[in-house]
């Protein structure tokens, strides 16, 4: 048991109480023993409970303590009862029950001995709430002894009142109170007061009642009554906007108290290390602001004093401190004038510098709050601020993390940058996500340089690539794809990363697509912005083996890797043939959806290869706005503007997949009827990807589309959605179920010439499942002999918007023509 | 625990445990059932205990700013609202802390346990409803004193004074023996 005293000296007189080893220290009770003395079964009991060795010894010790207690209860009048109650106090505190207790603190509360009021009042306090039934039954005996003719009977009742009056118990005794409010006992009034207090956060509407004797509280020398009073007024003004006005009248009183305060000499009664009586002060200040609030005559009428404040207050210790603060809160909410405005954010800036930890933490915690309306006063302490950031202490580290962020501005944006880096490299894992997004808003939104906004990126995903968010990876290779000067540095500079560590997965996907995308500028070997590097086809190839091949790659990182190795059989020259044969080991790899890519390709490479080089052509810019545009759940990917490619689908903005067509994956398959459904085991749910921003032959479309308003009103069942070289393509919908639709396309040709290897694609948001039936033909004939009609089932759990990109393609005379028109509107939706 | 409004600033509830996470002291400033009583004190501990020396004070637990303070063996930890100053709470705790003091006579945990009722009774007088009531250190000693002694007058003439003498005594203004 630690016998250290609270901070203070310790004393010498103490004695061993024989073999059990506890102290008790007689002596400093000699002049409280008289009052000590009835403790002394309780003592006995803690004693015994103490000394038990274990938790099922101790329970065994309360329970025989508890069955006496009990017993004692029942027997109707000794000199014990207040000791047993307290015992039973005890007990409770150490978490055991106590309910049957509750009746005897109704019956002790009734006695006429105060010392069993005392106990039965702190029993009341502790074991009944406004919830209990019991505590019904002591509203009488609280009405009696408010009204009792000695102050501390009084005064337990008032404390009672205060912490577990219900609303029916305050409205009952709300008029006792205002009575007592204006005894002539400083005592009592100090404690009706607090109970007024209560009674008003209880029941709103009996504020009314204590207003005029609020008033005239504030007239009274006792600094208890005073305290009171500014309590009570600051409860009623903060409820009713009416009282607010009517006590703004008593603002000059308010700023003559202050004044006496703080410019009074030494008052031993009141004094805290030099600052006289700093809780009133402190809750005068709060009334000051409540009453300074957007009105300028009362900011005028206590402005002066708040400067006097301000300049006086001894700031060496936590005291002075917090006096100073609350000042500084109030300055700052009030319509102060400009001067003092500035000397308060000043006192924050002492307070940044200052040693103690909690003072910087208060500093910084204000000087968030006023950030965006005294932008400019809170720059000058950006400096103080900054090397916060390098604080041991985690909660002074937030704040100054959070400050930081809210600082950035395009005129400081390099060297907080520089800072913040710093800072992310070594903060505590619970503020790295805070961090990484903070700094990726700031630097989108005052990158001064796209290179440094590039680098900035690449950095924190270096840093603290597991903490960023999904969208970073898609939102930088949009960013890398619309910087088309840059394209060398960055594909040189991933390289170079991609070489040092592979662990961070958004740095490996961003590098393995720049790779893929840019690597004819690698391998080109020179570079304006950066040193070269000499790298030959097979070191490039090598570093996307390693990613495809690591056990730290995920299996989002790997279908990047192998995407990239693909796109580089058109960049590079000699190693074709490695690359074909990474692609033929991965068709039978057992990750399906690499499996499904690499199979692909390779169909890419055998049957189609006079389009490979088209297929895998470099991407178009990305639009800015085409990225994320409905809630989140699409991810647009770029098209290329010749050559539409079949649309695959993946979880986040991947580059187009080139594919044969959908006939013959079918039959590769094994005949699977759903060509356009990934794997469920590749992490996400049957998304697909919608291209971006349609073709220029389907711009025309959606015009024709415009007129399709989403109303559910439609009535037509059937909406021609493609309509273009005398090919036909209607859409008709069924509700099936809650969220299950058929869609029903059917597609015919009025051209001369029959059409061959007519195939239909569709995709559809992110949430939504999407099944395709086989088409019922495959080759349109011309002049509408017969028409071709496919099935879409789609579920739509999520009740999401429901759009469909339908790709149309088919040979006609020799040549392949593609297509592509989106659905907006779902006709009988 | 009981959603305030927006304004109320005030303790929410005052705790004391010692370093092995043992409850000496709790006060509630709103009305909280049992089950919520044990997990604020569940959480508390678990926050305060393992915080390093010399690292701040002040913390964020949901709502509320945690105020504590390490006196030798005793964890003084406050919940406080929003709007509440957290150096002033840190005056708060010193100044419970001094008028133990005062009263046990250079106090110790020991103190506080085997008398804990008295630690509630000047605490009641520094604190009602989660607002400082007196911001005299003398004036509660004072008030202690005398109830202590009235107390033990009481006490001492149980029996005899019960009907009559009772009342007669309590009217009578009790100065210090």
């Amino acid at each position: 048991m630690d016998r250290r005293y609270l901070g203070f000296q310790p004393t010498e007189c103490e004695c061993w109480r024989g073999s059990v080893k506890q102290r008790f220290i007689f002596s400093k009770y000699k002049h409280y023993y008289r009052a000590m003395s009835p403790s002394v079964p309780l003592q006995e009991m803690i004693r015994a409970i103490r000394s038990a060795r274990t938790q099922c010894e101790e329970r065994g010790v309360i329970q025989r303590e508890c069955a006496a207690i009990r017993a004692q209860f029942r027997q109707t009048d000794n000199g014990g009862r207040s000791h047993n109650l307290a015992k039973l106090l005890y007990v409770h505190m150490l978490g055991y029950p106590a309910h049957f207790g509750q009746m005897e603190c109704v019956r002790m509360i009734a006695s006429p001995r105060y010392s069993e009021k005392r106990v039965g009042y702190l029993g009341a306090m502790m074991l009944l709430d406004e919830k209990q039934d019991a505590s019904l039954l002591i509203t009488n005996s609280i009405k009696n002894d408010l009204s009792h003719s000695n102050q501390y009977v009084q005064s337990l009742a008032l404390c009672t009142l205060a912490c577990m009056g219900s609303a029916e118990m305050c409205r009952d005794l709300a008029p006792e109170i205002d009575r007592l409010l204006r005894s002539s006992n400083s005592y009592i009034k100090k404690k009706a007061a607090l109970c007024a207090v209560h009674i008003v956060r209880k029941v709103h509407e009996l504020g009314e009642l204590f207003v005029p004797s609020a008033r005239s509280l504030l007239s009274e020398k006792n600094h208890g009554v005073l305290h009171g009073a500014v309590v009570l007024i600051t409860e009623l003004c903060e409820r009713s906007p009416e009282t607010l006005e009517r006590f703004r009248k008593t603002v000059p009183d308010l700023v003559q108290i202050m004044k006496g305060l703080v410019i009074s000499g030494y008052s031993p009664d009141h004094d805290v290390a030099g600052v006289s009586d700093p809780f009133l002060q402190v809750r005068i200040l709060r009334l000051l602001r409540i009453l300074g609030r957007n009105n300028e005559a009362a900011s005028d009428a206590m402005n002066d004093l708040l400067a006097q404040v301000a300049t006086n207050t001894d700031s060496t210790k936590t005291v002075g401190n917090a006096v100073l603060y609350e000042t500084v809160l109030t300055v700052l909410d009030i319509k102060s004038e400009s001067g003092l405005r500035v000397l308060a954010v000043n006192i924050l800036g002492r307070f940044l510098l200052n040693n103690d930890r909690n003072i910087r933490y208060i500093a910084m915690t204000s000087l968030q709050k006023i950030v965006s309306t005294d932008h400019n006063a809170v720059q000058r302490h950006r400096g103080t601020i900054v090397d916060c950031l390098k604080d041991q202490d985690a909660s002074v580290k937030r704040r100054a993390l959070e400050l930081s962020l809210a600082l950035v501005s395009a005129s400081n944006i390099r060297s907080m940058m520089k800072e913040l880096l710093i800072f992310l490299s070594s903060c505590p894992p619970e503020l790295r996500a805070q961090a990484a997004s903070g700094i990726f808003n700031a630097a989108e939104r005052y990158a001064p340089s796209k290179r440094w906004h590039i680098d900035t990126i690449l950095h924190v995903l270096t840093t603290a690539g597991g903490d960023v968010r999904d969208e970073t990876v898609p939102n930088l290779i949009q960013l890398i794809t619309n910087t088309s000067e840059l394209h060398c540095y960055t594909v040189h500079k991933l390289y170079r990363e991609l070489l040092t560590d592979i662990s961070q997965q958004p740095l490996v996907q961003v590098a393995c697509w720049c790779i893929g995308e840019y690597g004819d500028l690698l391998l080109k070997g020179e570079c304006q912005e950066t040193e070269a590097v000499q790298v030959t086809e097979d070191d490039v190839l090598d570093a996307l083996e390693i990613v495809l091949q690591s056990h730290m790659s995920t299996p989002t990182t790997r279908g990047f890797a192998l995407t990239a190795t693909m796109k580089l059989s058109t960049r590079i020259t000699d190693n074709v043939d490695r690359i074909r044969s990474i692609v033929s080991i991965y068709g039978s790899c057992i990750d399906v959806e690499l499996q499904q890519r690499a199979v692909e390709y390779n169909a890419l490479f055998k049957k189609y290869d006079h389009m490979r080089a088209a297929v895998l052509e470099r991407m178009p810019v990305i639009q800015k706005n085409s990225l994320g545009q409905t809630n989140g759940e699409l991810s647009e990917e770029p098209i290329k503007e010749s050559q539409p490619g079949k649309v695959k689908q993946e979880e986040t903005a991947l580059p187009q997949q080139p594919a044969g067509q959908v006939c013959d994956l079918l039959d590769l398959l094994g005949g699977s009827q759903e060509p356009l459904q990934p794997s469920p085991s590749v992490g996400g749910s049957a998304s697909t990807q919608l291209t971006a921003a349609p073709t220029s032959a389907g711009g025309d479309l959606l015009d024709l589309l415009g007129g399709f308003e989403p109303t559910p009103l439609v009535p037509a069942p059937t909406v021609t959605v493609y309509e273009k070289n005398g090919v036909t393509l209607t859409l008709s919908c069924e509700q099936q179920s809650e969220s299950g639709l058929t869609v029903t396309l059917t597609a015919s040709n009025s051209t001369d010439s029959d059409l061959s290897s007519f195939t239909l694609q569709a995709a559809v948001p992110k949430s939504v499942q999407l099944q395709m039936r086989a088409p019922s033909r495959d080759s349109l004939p011309a002049h509408g002999g017969a028409k071709l009609t496919q099935l879409v089932v789609l579920n739509n759990p999520n009740k999401v918007n429901l759009k469909m990109r339908i790709r149309v393609s088919y040979t006609c005379q020799g040549s392949v023509v593609q297509d592509t028109v989106q659905v907006d509107s779902f006709p009988g939706l | 625990m009981c959603r305030s409004t927006k304004y109320q600033d005030k303790l929410r509830f005052l705790l004391l445990f010692s370093r092995q996470g043992k409850l000496r002291l709790q006060k509630w400033f709103v009305p909280t059932s049992d089950r919520e009583r044990k997990k604020v004190i569940r959480d508390m501990i678990m926050l305060v205990l393992p915080r390093q020396p010399r690292t701040c004070n002040f913390l964020q637990w949901k709502d509320l700013k945690i105020v504590y303070k390490r006196y030798a063996s005793l964890y003084f930890c406050a919940g406080l609202e929003e709007q509440d100053n957290e150096l002033l709470a840190l005056e708060v705790l010193h100044r419970y802390v001094e008028l133990l003091d005062k009263y046990f006579g250079n106090v110790c945990e020991l103190d506080i346990i085997f008398n804990f009722e008295k630690a509630y009774f000047i605490l009641d007088e520094f604190l009602m409803g989660g607002e400082v009531l007196e911001t005299s250190k003398f004036a509660v000693n004072v008030s202690m004193e005398q109830a202590d002694t009235l107390q033990e007058v009481t006490q001492h003439f149980h029996h005899s004074f019960i009907l009559h003498s009772l009342t007669l005594c309590l009217s009578v203004p009790l100065c210090v023996f």
